[in-house]
């Protein structure tokens, strides 16, 4: 059990259906200040549905979210953009801005929001580019021109860019191959210890999942049904669990496959 | 057996009643839902941060770069009236009045509705299509997380650029127009050009230029605002960006035609 005052993101009974679908059913999850956690689930599971409530991209339809002791579901307008300084996030698909030069798209955070000007923003873009091992000469390219791992980078270097207290991280191997998904773990490492932020992630990447959390938690069913530290993971006594980490068809977790 | 009945002919309403019900509540819903879009990007508009440097490039795709599109429809609308008013006309000996119908077409209809269809085939579309694969990529979701209101930096810069650029296209399409109109005229008809020039001011009033001027702003208006609204929201992929673009440019067509028609009415009816 966490100490209330070292909570640093604390989610109770979230609720969240779109139409008949009940997606989220009365979560709850606790995140340390300073830890990793790492939400692990099959697909269509809701990780992603968690990470919007949160972000306030998506509205829970009940439930509370707090960020250092705040509630944030009812915040909108200029009280969100505020809270969203504390954020970073790195999305599935990097969701660069393809108008943008790749460095205009790390100093984006900089410059919009805290109106930083465009010179020292770009020298902060730079830094940061060298951090995730991409050349200065990178930054004058368009997204579009990178490869998806080195996409992937800019967007962890654009998530970093403005040292958030926390940073979401959605799938961020997916779609890699397992070196350079390695190569993007150690990195998220690195940066995560770096600025000793609070990071919360989603994945079904496993190996991605025993390198970069502290802490695991296994979503199933709308709800949070086991979290352990991450060395507990292969004895966690949880059949679910076990059926994850194995990927095993049969077990307590039925895929619906035929409709 | 009349309980059996009732209920055949209950279904049998159902049935007709249900899709039109339905039909008419989602037009309502998209209705609000197009009201609350346009009020938010209204109040964003005139609320600071502005970003000039959007506003200005938006200014230039719509204003500079849809110059030779909507040049082309001016000068052949212009050709094509002074054709058509002189052979009309000329059956009751009426031809005199080529250049005054020419000018009086060009800036009440014909220079801001063509030049409003042709801006939004070409711009309600680009802006549909941009923001709808913003919006599938995740582009519009990694700009909060930044900490930068979308309807601020995507929808704001595209809505003022589309009040006050498509005047100014629409003064250029009038001045263009007019001018096709007088090349047939004097080399095609034998108008003395002077004459002709003389005949198009004559019975030019302020009101004439003024209310086609407010039908641009309007057009130009709708065409940002259809193009913004059904691209921020696009669901679904390379399928859905596409149906944004089609109800994007379909919605402000017939938007120009209904308001125009409004506009008219506010201006000339007596």
């Amino acid at each position: 059990m966490i100490e209330p005052k070292h909570i640093k993101i604390r989610v109770r009974n979230l609720h969240k259906a779109f139409g008949q679908k009940v997606v989220l059913n009365g979560l709850d999850l606790d995140v340390a200040r300073g830890e990793s956690v790492v939400v692990i689930g099959g697909s269509g599971t809701g990780k992603s549905v968690l990470l919007k409530c949160i972000l306030g991209l998506i509205r829970p339809d009940s439930g509370s979210i707090q960020v250092d002791g705040k509630e944030i579901t009812e915040l909108s307008g200029t009280e969100r953009d505020q809270l969203m300084l504390k954020f970073g996030m790195l999305f599935q698909g990097s969701a660069l801005f393809d108008s943008l030069k790749v460095w205009e798209n790390v100093a984006f955070g900089l410059m919009q929001a805290r109106g930083m000007e465009r010179e020292k923003a770009h020298e902060i873009a730079i830094t940061k580019l060298a951090q995730v091992g991409l050349a200065p000469e990178v930054g004058e390219l368009s997204p579009a021109e990178l490869s998806g791992g080195m996409q992937k980078r800019v967007a962890l270097a654009r998530a970093i860019a403005a040292e958030p207290e926390i940073i979401f991280f959605d799938e961020p191997t997916t779609g890699l191959d397992p070196i350079m998904g390695d190569v993007i773990n150690d990195l998220i490492v690195k940066c995560v210890h770096d600025l000793g932020a609070t990071t919360l992630s989603i994945t079904h990447d496993l190996a991605s999942a025993r390198k970069i959390a502290h802490r695991i938690a296994m979503l199933h069913g709308g709800k949070i049904i086991w979290s352990g530290p991450v060395e507990s993971i292969d004895r966690s006594g949880n059949d679910y669990v076990d059926q994850f980490i194995h990927g095993r068809a049969e077990g307590p977790i039925k895929m619906q496959v035929s409709r | 057996m009349s309980s059996a009945g009732t209920q055949i002919r209950q279904t049998l309403v159902e049935r007709i009643c249900a899709p039109v019900g339905r039909v008419f509540l989602s037009f309502l819903a998209n209705l609000g839902a197009i009201a609350i879009f346009t009020g938010r990007a209204l109040i964003h508009c005139v609320t600071p941060p502005f970003y000039w440097r959007l506003v200005v490039r938006q200014m230039v795709d719509i204003g500079y770069y849809s110059l030779p599109v909507v040049g082309m429809t001016a000068i052949f609308t212009g050709m094509v009236l002074a054709l058509q008013s002189y052979s009309g006309f000329a059956r009751f000996s009426a031809e005199g009045a080529v250049a005054t119908v020419v000018v009086l077409s060009m800036t009440r209809e014909l220079g801001p509705v063509l030049a409003g269809l042709m801006v939004a085939g070409r711009i309600g579309a680009s802006m549909a299509a941009e923001i709808g694969t913003m919006r599938v990529t995740e582009q519009i979701d990694a700009l909060t997380t930044l900490s930068t209101n979308p309807y601020k930096y995507l929808v704001a810069p595209r809505l003022i650029a589309g009040l006050t650029m498509m005047p100014l296209l629409v003064v250029v399409a009038d001045i263009i127009g007019v001018f096709g109109g007088f090349l047939i005229g004097v080399n095609k008809l034998n108008f003395n050009p002077a004459n002709y020039l003389t005949r198009t001011f004559e019975f030019l009033e302020t009101k004439d230029v003024v209310s086609g001027l407010v039908k641009a702003a309007c057009f130009g208006f709708v065409i940002s605002l259809m193009g913004c609204y059904h691209g921020y929201n696009s669901r679904g992929g390379a399928q859905g960006v596409g149906t944004a673009t089609i109800n994007a440019v379909v919605s402000a067509l017939i938007l120009i035609l209904i308001f125009n028609y409004l506009i008219t009415e506010l201006f000339f009816s007596k």
